[in-house]
């Protein structure tokens, strides 16, 4: 355990001190969003009913930003190959570095997430829901994200080769995530997009350190 | 007593058998020179030897046990030093020699910390602690990888081309360090072009070992 927050920590400090890079996904979140008054038109009715979309979508495309360095990084300085040389399972070497991910992506995309829902009108009955759902997508989003980075690891063009990995897996989170905020807004019960959501994350949280390790040591190989 | 020894290992590296047939022991306390001409095989023996490789066929064994039985026990004995520096510009020496001490076992009572000053004091770049890892030259970066080893304890020195871009100075330093880890009773396995004083070292050319013919080296289909 004491391992575990000794690389999340250490990841997290990397964040930080590589200056702006832990705030470009949240910077990326916010122009992503302020870009669709421009373009569907500042028209109020029709930004609040496509409000919870545009959230969503932007939060997966900026929580997708900084995945493909998750382990990028590492594998290029050789870090990764110690990492896994030290003697705990890859899994939680894993499991620390998403943790870290979502720590540096993941948690301010929900800080920034009201602000945004401001600006497109969103009813405010759906903030609550909002940020619960984005509580519980978002660690799934880097879970699954993380496979795709341990796998596109020695590969050119890894970035997009990433996006076309994985952007299809966030399409369930995508569904329910909007699903709850568009139930709380029509004045229906969002319990069950919120159980899926979370189940979505604990099948995650299950599934993919392992997934993600197994790609890890084919990549170290 | 024999601690640590390979029978009859085979590396294949991408559907190329790179040797064949190799046996080596490593007794309590001593030294093996990997030698043999670039490609024999040196730095994959080196990774077969810390478990990031799995040999096609053969056996690895600690004290009698194979090392796949428990992989984890096995990464918990051995220091490698590959090719990569492992180091992140944007954390200072310390920083980056604190990290790697605290994934260690042993110490856990203890704070990690305590002996980066001694290591880093072993290789001369002590008074480098607080600078970021960005502005050191390549020696001093190696320095620092070797600074690594000295810091948490571990019965099995695994060094890859470690003289590479290092001074006389620290040259002697290193085999300083390799004389005191066997004088405690630590093995030493290094692969080598340059001539570096150890003493009474089994020397393993890898030459001998090397698959001649390529039909033969071919897998079958």
């Amino acid at each position: 355990m004491s391992r575990f927050l000794h690389i999340a920590r250490r990841d997290v400090r990397l964040a930080f001190r590589q200056g702006i890079g832990g705030l470009m996904a949240v910077m990326f979140f916010v122009l992503a969003v302020v870009l669709f008054p421009f373009g569907v038109g500042p028209e109020v009715n029709m930004l609040a009913r496509i409000s919870a979309g545009v959230i969503w979508v932007a939060a997966l495309l900026a929580s997708m930003l900084s995945l493909e360095q998750l382990f990028q990084a590492d594998f290029e300085d050789g870090s990764l190959e110690l990492l896994a040389l030290t003697p705990m399972p890859l899994e939680v070497v894993v499991l620390a570095k998403v943790t870290a991910h979502w720590l540096t992506t993941g948690l301010p995309l929900i800080a920034a997430a009201p602000l945004l829902a401001v600006l497109l009108h969103m009813n405010t009955e759906g903030f609550t829901v909002l940020i619960v759902a984005l509580a519980l997508g978002t660690p799934s989003l880097s879970l699954i994200g993380a496979v795709g980075a341990a796998l596109i690891l020695g590969s050119r063009r890894g970035g997009v080769l990433l996006s076309l990995l994985i952007l299809p897996l966030f399409i369930p989170v995508l569904i329910f995530g909007v699903g709850a905020v568009d139930a709380a807004l029509a004045g229906f019960t969002v319990r069950p997009q919120l159980f899926v959501l979370g189940a979505f994350f604990l099948a995650a949280l299950s599934l993919c350190p392992w997934a993600a390790a197994a790609a890890l040591r084919q990549a170290l190989e | 007593m024999t601690l640590f020894t390979g029978r009859n290992l085979v590396c294949v590296r991408g559907e190329r058998r790179v040797f064949a047939g190799l046996d080596f022991a490593v007794d309590a306390g001593a030294a093996l020179v990997l030698a043999g001409a670039n490609g024999s095989g040196k730095s994959s023996l080196l990774r077969l030897m810390a478990g990031l490789l799995r040999p096609a066929s053969g056996t690895l064994a600690w004290d009698g046990a194979a090392t796949a039985a428990d992989p984890d026990a096995h990464r918990a004995r051995l220091h490698y030093v590959g090719h990569l520096d492992a180091m992140k510009p944007v954390l200072t020496v310390a920083e980056n020699l604190r990290f790697w001490a605290g994934l260690r076992p042993g110490r856990r009572t203890g704070n990690p910390g305590d002996a980066v000053g001694p290591a880093l004091e072993t290789f001369g770049i002590a008074h480098l602690a607080d600078v970021p890892g960005r502005f050191l030259s390549a020696g001093q970066k190696r320095r620092l990888t070797l600074a690594r080893i000295v810091t948490a304890p571990a019965p099995l020195w695994l060094l890859d081309e470690p003289t590479t871009a290092l001074d006389e100075a620290a040259t002697a330093s290193l085999e300083a360090a390799i004389a005191g880890h066997r004088a405690g009773g630590g093995m030493v396995v290094v692969a080598t072009h340059t001539r570096m004083a150890v003493d009474g070292a089994r020397v393993l050319d890898l030459s001998h070992f090397a698959v001649r013919s390529q039909g033969a080296g071919e897998l079958g289909s």
